[in-house]
């Protein structure tokens, strides 16, 4: 017993560093293989405030940026309102309440990163908004990522630039099912892989979600065809996609809520145990 | 409360603030540096080992928790305050703990060699834990010496800035 405790107040220090590195080694471990729940995100009050603080002082840089870009896009909504109005004689199909799916979120980043392999933005709405985990969030040009942890009044977006990031996507026109991914090289393209050798692609065709995302809408622009590669072994193209968003310079963004969400997984789940 | 402690508080908060403030926002052709761990470096050389060790842990995990990376930055801090008195004495010589050394002067082939053998370190083993994670060896391996020279250059100006005037 006496060598135990001589060996322990000995290797105290070596002991302490052993301790430490294993906590931040299973720390890093750990959001490698649970990636939902990960322990240390900037979605908590502390760091949530200071990142709110510093963006209260930086948006006034961008401002009239960002006041241009929500006039653009009040522009486009104006347009699709009057261009509506001939379709009067049609009878409005009136659905019964609570059958509407998908609800928006209006929020602001307040930080972002786009140098790492694995970025993700910080938002300032949190559970008391009604943000949960696995909702999408889109700015007015297109998809911008998927909410992964949330506080009381701040969330994190594991945004399209990060390693970890799956959507489902297809080209507009032709309706062909592709999976959206980041090689982690350029800011401004994403890739649209495993799309069938059938699809006629061409460059600048718009890519938008696909219908089997349960998270998104579909339809929702994401970018544009700016390269075609042929992957000789697989019999698949795989599409270099610029992105319609700046993701160097996000500031308003909405948050989609599916409502059916929670039900679809349920289902999801209970199919695959049979 | 000693000057010595509350020295070493006031440089924690200092150096994580400009951390986190300046340097997290700051970009050299689309790399960022870490010159928060001088406050690893400028610890006093006779200051107690568990201290470093702990506080290094929280340095690391505060910029882990704000870069929303999990774990790789408090790894590498604890690392780096562990191997630091091995440095120590690969630059100064055996008998470092008797002399009187500071960091924060000027720059001499010794302190070079161990500020540069600290931020190698500790970006090593940064960006190990993320080849570990992705493999993707050549980006990594650009981003490291990027990075590298980036910090080191910063550390240098930094101790230069905030040295003590020559009475």
């Amino acid at each position: 017993m006496q060598q135990i405790f001589n060996f322990i107040f000995k290797n105290s220090i070596l002991l302490l560093f052993l301790l430490l590195l294993g906590i931040s080694l299973s720390l890093v471990f750990q959001s490698h293989y649970y990636h939902r729940s990960r322990a240390v995100t900037s979605a908590n009050a502390i760091s949530g405030y200071t990142y709110e603080k510093i963006n209260d002082v930086e948006q006034y840089f961008s401002l009239k940026e960002q006041n241009d870009k929500l006039a653009t896009e009040n522009a486009t909504l104006k347009q699709l309102l009057y261009n509506s109005q001939d379709t009067i004689d049609i009878p409005i199909i009136q659905k019964p309440q609570g059958l509407d799916n998908f609800t928006v979120i209006q929020s602001k980043v307040i930080s972002n990163s786009y140098n790492n392999y694995e970025n993700y933005l910080t938002i300032n709405s949190g559970t008391n908004d009604g943000v949960k985990p696995d909702m999408g969030v889109v700015s007015s040009l297109g998809v911008v990522g998927i909410i992964e942890n949330t506080s009381k009044n701040y969330a994190t977006v594991i945004s399209i630039l990060n390693l970890k990031f799956k959507l489902d996507a297809k080209i507009k026109d032709s309706n062909h099912f592709g999976t959206l991914k980041w090689d982690a090289k350029n800011t401004g393209y994403a890739q649209l892989t495993e799309v069938p050798r059938l699809a006629s692609v061409k460059k600048g065709d718009t890519i938008v979600t696909g219908g089997r995302s349960v998270i998104f809408p579909e339809n929702i622009p994401i970018g544009k065809i700016e390269n075609i590669f042929r992957d000789t072994k697989t019999n698949y193209y795989t599409l270099s996609v610029r992105l319609f968003n700046d993701m160097t310079n996000l500031d308003h963004v909405y948050i989609i809520e599916n409502k059916d969400l929670q039900e679809i997984r349920d289902l999801e789940a209970r199919t695959g145990d049979e | 409360m000693n000057s010595t402690v509350i020295g070493n508080i006031s440089r924690f908060v200092l150096l994580m603030a400009a951390q986190i403030l300046v340097f997290n926002k700051m970009e050299l052709f689309g790399y960022t540096a870490f010159p928060y761990i001088l406050y690893i470096l400028l610890f006093p050389v006779n200051g107690n080992k568990a201290v470093l060790l702990i506080t290094a842990f929280f340095l690391g995990l505060t910029q882990d928790i704000f870069l929303n990376t999990s774990g790789p930055h408090a790894a590498a801090c604890v690392c780096l305050a562990y191997f630091r008195p091995a440095f120590f004495r690969f630059s100064f010589g055996i008998s470092y703990e008797y002399q009187t050394i500071r960091i924060n002067d000027r720059l001499t082939p010794e302190r070079f060699s161990f500020i540069l053998i600290s931020v190698v370190t500790h970006h090593l083993i940064l960006y190990l834990l993320e080849l570990l994670r992705f493999s993707l060896i050549i980006g990594t391996l650009i981003r490291t010496v990027a990075t590298t020279a980036f910090t080191l250059i910063l550390c240098i100006t930094i101790i230069y800035l905030i040295k003590p005037g020559k009475q």
